[in-house]
């Protein structure tokens, strides 16, 4: 009995430590430290919101880059991945017509061109990147609906590419969304 | 050099380095010996104040393991109550419901264990009260309680001889206060900074480029992210855990976070070895566990970084790697690597859908949990390889003709049995479940609950019942397995895989302390050499290895040679 109340004592002493101790004072660095006042940060064009840098969205259009495939449609309220086996014969099939759609939209690609992660869904359905091949693979494409020189599109790309963490660990990395936005903004 | 591999270079270097000084510094937290952190001491006196509890008072084995058990049901009791009841607490600005009572059943166990299987998705079906007082509580608290047990079993080794193992409830409260809350606040101002949420407004709504709307679950995730790294609990805040941008957003946070997973269980075998002062047997033990480890990502991560060969076949360009189930800014390397960090220890968050990894990283992450003792969760992981060590003394013992002891005591057959029981129930408990459900599954084919067919599909059953008795939590997350079969069943598994070793090992260490001490002489064992370490790993590559090979045969290596 004397453990039942130490149980319930010690769990709303720690309830009470960790609440004061450790919660607020994470909130109150995220409130001075954090790039949105630790809410998602955002994106803007012209002063309008146009989403989440860090959360992934579907692009459709044609003087747009795309996104990565999602298995839940960039649903930023529900992430989730395919979780399809390497082996599995329906999931192969799916990444084949990926690759059809991928090479009728870009008709100038060759099937050794297409990356990988252009076919593939993310883990999360919310990846907000592409590789800067993904990138340049579709750069005729969005130069020509755009009406702009593939070199000014490439500029753009080159700098909106984020190179690895202090240029040496991770990946290469270009986030659509942001890419998009300049693009837009850069033909204002 | 390829910076992906550079990275995983990092976080292996990182670890390595790091755990030493941090192992020192568990130890003289546990011994009371004066550290840094000594202005904790008003608030546990607080504490200790408040409870009732009388640090200077000693329990014996039986003692500790009353309180811890107590305790326990205790959390159970209380997350029960309030998953139930979410949906009329405060701080849910989604308006979330309440958790169904046999998920909730799941998800209370799961988290008292320290496990963190999930099946629900983090965004719909906590609110952010839950979140903080049933999650990110259990994730302290029960990472706590394991560190606990293991200070005990070290106090208990320590002494020559002794009847108590040190108060249950000082390890319990020092390990939030002195360890982990210090480390998850760092880790949590890092992640802050870098742009993970900390907030308690609700969804954001937001109109995308091309004009649809969005909708964007936040929160307060960077209180949870850290404290669910470093107490190898496993339970991500938001559905897909850190393959989700917001809650690992950047190439950083993803060394920091992984980092986070397997940085304590390191620095353990090193405190086990400050506490006893038997450095070189921490450094025998370490030494086998760094080198099981690596040898897994030696080999994941040339796996994912190759691709899928069914998907280089369709000749399309792959040079990222298997991208199934990845992301951009964390890559295939990153991703194998945490996918070995996360099962070595009970870890189970994810940073890539491991349902989707190639079969043989799927099938080392599989045999990380069901070895279940290579760092091992916070506490308990170090305990499951004292379980072994204590058989290798045995058996190597009875092999030379000298007398079993261990630390300066004699094994016996009571400790034996212990042992014994501890390491067997672990196969007893994946492959039974793993039998009975793969029968149900072949009767009744258009049950659903499989995502993958054939092999892939054993395995996606094999791996759900080995997380839940390894209390790792991560899943071949394609199992349909929020239904009442696999919650309660599971549920079993992940607390029979959770107090069943605790008990029996602080057993162990109790009835050891209690025995009279016989100093080392020519007869006796040595248990610091490489050749005991050696015996020791043939031991655990036989008895746990071994029980499984039949069922990963038909799983992963099928799937693997169907290439």
């Amino acid at each position: 009995m004397k453990n039942l109340w130490i149980s319930l004592k010690i769990t709303l002493a720690m309830c009470v430590l960790l609440t004061v101790g450790y919660v607020l004072v994470l909130r109150l660095t995220a409130a001075v430290a954090s790039p949105n006042d630790g809410e998602a940060a955002l994106v803007e064009l012209d002063g309008k919101i146009v989403g989440a840098a860090n959360v992934g969205q579907i692009f459709t259009d044609s003087i747009y880059f795309w996104s990565r495939p999602s298995a839940v449609d960039y649903n930023g309220g529900g992430s989730g991945g395919s979780n399809k086996a390497v082996t599995n014969p329906e999931y192969l099939a799916e990444v084949e017509e990926r690759i059809d759609a991928f090479l009728a939209a870009h008709p100038y690609l060759s099937r050794e061109d297409v990356p990988s992660e252009m076919v593939t869904a993310s883990g999360s359905g919310l990846d907000p990147d592409i590789s800067p091949r993904g990138a340049e693979v579709q750069i005729p494409r969005v130069a020509k609906a755009r009406g702009m020189s593939e070199d000014e599109v490439r500029r753009i790309i080159d700098e909106v590419t984020q190179k690895p963490w202090l240029g040496l660990f991770g990946t290469y990395k270009v986030n659509v969304l942001k890419l998009n936005v300049a693009l837009d903004a850069a033909q204002k | 050099m390829n910076t992906e591999i550079l990275g995983v270079i990092l976080q292996w270097v990182a670890l390595v380095v790091l755990c030493y000084p941090l192992g020192r510094y568990i130890a003289k937290v546990y011994k009371g010996e004066r550290t840094w952190l000594d202005f904790m001491a008003p608030v546990e006196k607080w504490i200790y104040k408040l409870c009732g509890i009388h640090p200077e008072q000693e329990m014996n084995w039986k003692q500790f393991l009353k309180a811890l058990l107590m305790v326990n049901l205790f959390w159970f009791v209380w997350g029960m109550v309030l998953l139930v009841c979410q949906g009329w607490l405060p701080l849910n600005p989604d308006g979330n419901a309440g958790q169904s009572p046999d998920l909730a059943f799941n998800t209370c166990i799961s988290f008292m264990v320290n496990c963190n299987l999930q099946h629900y998705s983090g965004e719909s079906g906590l609110s952010y009260f839950t979140q903080l007082f049933v999650i990110m509580l259990f994730q302290f608290v029960t990472a706590a309680c394991g560190m606990a047990a293991l200070a005990g079993i070290m106090k208990g080794l320590a002494a020559k001889t002794t009847k108590t193992i040190g108060n249950f409830w000082v390890f319990l409260t020092k390990s939030v206060t002195r360890i982990l809350m210090p480390l998850s606040l760092l880790v949590g101002i890092l992640l802050v900074i870098n742009g993970t949420p900390m907030s308690f407004d609700g969804k954001q709504t937001i109109e995308t480029l091309e004009g649809s709307e969005q909708v964007i679950s936040q929160g307060p995730t960077a209180a949870i992210v850290p404290i669910k790294q470093l107490g190898t609990n496993g339970g991500g805040y938001f559905g897909t855990n850190s393959s989700h941008p917001l809650e690992n957003p950047n190439a950083f946070t993803n060394i920091l976070e992984c980092w986070s997973i397997l940085i304590i269980p390191m620095a353990m075998a090193w405190a086990f070895g400050f506490y006893i002062r038997r450095k070189k047997l921490a450094g025998c033990i370490f030494g086998v566990m760094l080198i099981a480890f690596t040898i897994g990502v030696c080999i994941s991560v040339p796996q994912e970084m190759g691709g899928n060969p069914n998907i280089d076949k369709m000749g399309i360009a792959q040079d990222l790697g298997s991208m199934e189930g990845k992301e951009i800014r964390i890559g295939s390397a990153a991703s194998a690597m945490w996918g070995m960090v996360t099962t070595v220890t009970s870890n189970g968050s994810v940073n890539s859908m491991h349902d989707s990894q190639t079969p043989l990283s799927g099938m080392l992450q599989m045999l990380n949990m069901q070895i279940n003792c290579w760092f091992g969760g916070v506490g308990v992981g170090w305990m499951n390889y004292f379980a072994f060590l204590i058989i290798a003394v045995f058996i190597s013992g009875l092999m030379v003709g000298r007398t079993p002891e261990f630390l300066g005591k004699k094994v016996e057959a009571r400790e034996m049995k212990i042992a014994t029981m501890v390491v067997l129930m672990h196969p007893f408990l994946i492959l039974v479940g793993t039998g009975i459900s793969s029968a149900i599954a072949a009767i009744n084919p258009e049950i659903g609950w499989l995502n993958n067919p054939s092999f892939h599909g054993l395995s996606e059953m094999l791996y759900e019942y080995t997380s839940s008795a390894a209390n790792n939590g991560s899943g071949f997350e394609g199992l349909a397995d929020n239904t009442p079969f696999w919650n309660i069943s599971t549920g079993i598994a992940l607390i029979m895989g959770r107090y069943f070793p605790i008990v029996g090992q602080v057993a162990i260490a109790g009835l050891l302390a209690s025995k009279k001490y016989v100093p080392e002489s020519a007869g006796t064992l040595k248990t610091d050499t490489a050749t005991f370490s050696l015996m020791t790993f043939a031991v655990i590559i036989i008895v746990a290895a071994l029980s499984f090979f039949p069922a990963l045969a038909l799983g992963p290596i099928a799937d693997y040679l169907s290439f």
